[in-house]
């Protein structure tokens, strides 16, 4: 064993480096300065939200192992709120993403305070049902526009970029993102990021050392909500409307899934999973008939319309086979490979 | 508009509506509370199992010709065999593991059983009549019982009850209880745990089926009816907390009437008052109104 455990993370670490060097980070940099090449822009937009949706879950969910069943409330409000001030209201683009994101906050700050008064199981059901408190005040609301939502919502220009600009609004997006980006990875790795590792790993012994675990779960919950209503905002602005669909349990449960599938607890792991899940969701139709068109099954044509399905089965699969996600399997298979390797490092 | 200008009968109506809403909380939020007792599993499936009894009750009806009595039955007892199958195959190998995982996989399980339904009937809701027994009401004098409610009331207080007695007062609710409260010690007396968590998971299955069939009748059958309902029961739960049966079935009870009072007072409020009741309850008492500190 004494052997065999330093060669062990002796590979982690390399390939934990490998995934987080400035190079791996440039690639992908670079894949995303390019990616509007070979897609539609808006989509990318889009998918960036989500991404930066599930990075800001993972804050909770990966780095505190704190199961927030009610993230979409962050989201939705956000798009909501940027929503309302910039069409009725007629903010600035930016101040209308700044106030969903602080909005985002705000809810977080009042649902965590009462959440984490309980813990594990517990925490998962209160932020469910207070989530879906949030939605029935939407659904009954005036300015969120009940069961029609919010449509039309302007981009408007940021500095003097007019973001109406399809292409422009994507690299906006993406700065944005690569910024909140940088924000959850600094967060992650500043001695706040390794009380929060502390709890996680032994609340009672983090408590003896004398931090007040309570408290710093209340300000990942707030941080992690700020970052989704970030997420929710930028989503309407691309978009341009707000919806139920935003505030539903159901967007709580997608993030989830985006951060089980890519990897909980690993800075890229949400990114991969939110590549995957928005890629189904959005491709699935067309795979189906494609495979129809291959096979001859008319099966294949139903598939557009069983998304749910599809989601239900992934989150399955993942829950009994994928558990570490992706990123993590990747890094397990690095591992093997390189243990097999004569220990010449 | 104060409570005195209403008139009485529109409050009896509005209260008796309250304790079948009530009825449908205890049964789920009982066999919900039995499930997270002894597999420490919050169960997201539970509303899936309920609209899975409503709907098998409309299939019977619609394919086979089987009447509302015999899937009273029939539900429950093949639904609650999907459960102990479900139970078998995926949340068996997640016990050892973070509890969290349980909750997730029947979040997932759900989107599966809502999204097949979904595919065949759509989300509109399919209508299922009264059984010819239980239809019109009895005159009361201030008001008219309509005798399908008084029956959902009624047989819901005995299965609850029977369900606590079971449990309270018998020798296998004795070995369960102590399942419960120490689950590798009672495995050491012989007594299969693994067995009794499966049963109780198929147990709690078939009481949310059978709540389902009961349901057929008053609301709109759709794929959708559950997973609405399962987080108002999550609620419920996190009130009456985790201490005893009677607990649930009592919190169960109360918050359906305090929601129809509510729906006399203030009619857009009342989807509210279940999560007003959760935080006011986390604030005070965070345990539950039955739990035992922790």
């Amino acid at each position: 064993m004494t052997v065999q455990l330093p060669s062990m993370s002796a590979g982690v670490a390399a390939v934990t480096q490998v995934a987080n060097s400035t190079v791996g980070l440039l690639i992908m940099l670079a894949l995303a300065i390019c990616a509007p090449l070979f897609l539609y822009p808006v989509f990318l937009a889009m998918l960036l939200c989500f991404m930066l949706f599930a990075c800001g879950f993972n804050l909770v969910f990966g780095f505190a192992n704190m199961l927030s069943f009610g993230h979409a409330a962050f989201f939705g409000w956000a798009a909501y709120t940027a929503g309302y001030v910039l069409t009725s209201l007629g903010w600035p683009t930016a101040l209308g993403v700044i106030a969903g994101a602080l909005a985002g906050g705000a809810i977080g700050l009042v649902i965590g305070l009462i959440s984490i008064r309980r813990e594990g199981i517990y925490f998962a059901m209160i932020t469910l049902a207070l989530a879906q408190m949030m939605y029935f005040i939407a659904d009954q609301s005036q300015f969120t526009g009940g069961e029609n939502g919010l449509q039309g919502i302007p981009r408007g220009e940021l500095l003097g970029l007019d973001l109406s600009n399809d292409l422009v609004l994507y690299y906006v997006v993406l700065a944005v993102f690569v910024a909140a980006y940088a924000a959850i990875a600094r967060i992650v790795r500043s001695p706040f990021g390794q009380i929060l590792n502390a709890i996680k790993e032994n609340e009672p012994r983090a408590l003896s050392l004398g931090y007040e675990a309570k408290h710093f779960k209340l300000l990942a919950f707030t941080l992690s909500a700020m970052f989704a209503g970030l997420a929710g905002a930028m989503k309407s602005v691309v978009l341009g409307f707000a919806t139920l669909t935003d505030v539903h349990w159901a967007t709580s449960g997608v993030v989830l899934l985006m951060t089980l599938i890519g990897g909980k607890g690993t800075l890229i792991g949400p990114i991969v999973g939110a590549i995957i899940m928005v890629t189904i969701d959005n491709y699935i139709g067309s795979a189906g008939h494609l495979l129809a068109g291959i096979t001859g099954l008319d099966v294949f044509n139903q598939l557009g319309r069983s998304a749910t399905i599809v989601t239900g089965v992934i989150f399955i699969f993942c829950v009994l086979a994928l558990r570490g996600g992706i990123v993590m399997n990747i890094q397990a298979v690095l591992n093997r490979v390189s243990k097999k390797r004569p220990s010449t490092l | 508009m104060s409570i005195s200008e209403i008139p009485f009968q529109a409050i009896a109506s509005q209260l008796l509506l309250g304790l079948v809403n009530g009825s449908f909380y205890a049964i789920l939020s009982l066999g919900l509370a039995l499930i997270f007792g002894l597999l420490n599993v919050a169960n997201f499936a539970h509303g899936a199992f309920y609209m899975l009894g409503a709907f098998a009750t409309w299939i019977g009806a619609t394919y086979f010709g089987l009447g509302y009595w015999t899937m009273l039955l029939f539900a429950p007892a093949v639904i609650g065999g999907l459960g102990f199958c479900i139970e078998r195959t995926m949340l068996k190998p997640l016990y050892k593991l973070d509890h969290l995982y349980g909750m997730m996989l029947t979040f997932g399980l759900t989107l599966l059983l809502e999204g097949a339904l979904r595919l065949f009937y759509g989300v509109s809701g399919q209508p299922y009549n009264v059984p010819n027994a239980l239809s019109g009401g009895i005159d009361l004098g201030f008001m008219i019982l309509p005798k399908y409610r008084a029956w959902i009331v009624v047989i819901s207080v005995i299965v609850c009850f029977s369900t606590w007695f079971a449990i309270e007062r018998t020798k296998l609710g004795s070995h369960l209880r102590a399942a419960i409260e120490n689950p590798r010690l009672v495995g050491a007396f012989g007594i299969n745990v693994p067995l009794m968590r499966s049963l109780i998971f198929s147990f709690g299955a078939a009481l949310a089926a059978f709540a389902g069939v009961l349901a057929a009748p008053v609301v709109q059958i759709s794929p959708l009816m559950g997973s609405t309902l399962v987080i108002v029961i999550f609620a419920v739960v996190v009130i009456g907390g985790m201490g005893s049966i009677i607990g649930a079935i009592v919190t169960g009870l109360a918050l359906g009437l305090i929601e129809g009072i509510a729906r006399v007072i203030y009619p857009p409020g009342s989807a509210m008052v279940v999560y007003a009741a959760m935080i006011l309850v986390l604030l005070v008492k965070p345990a539950g109104l039955f739990g035992r500190e922790t």
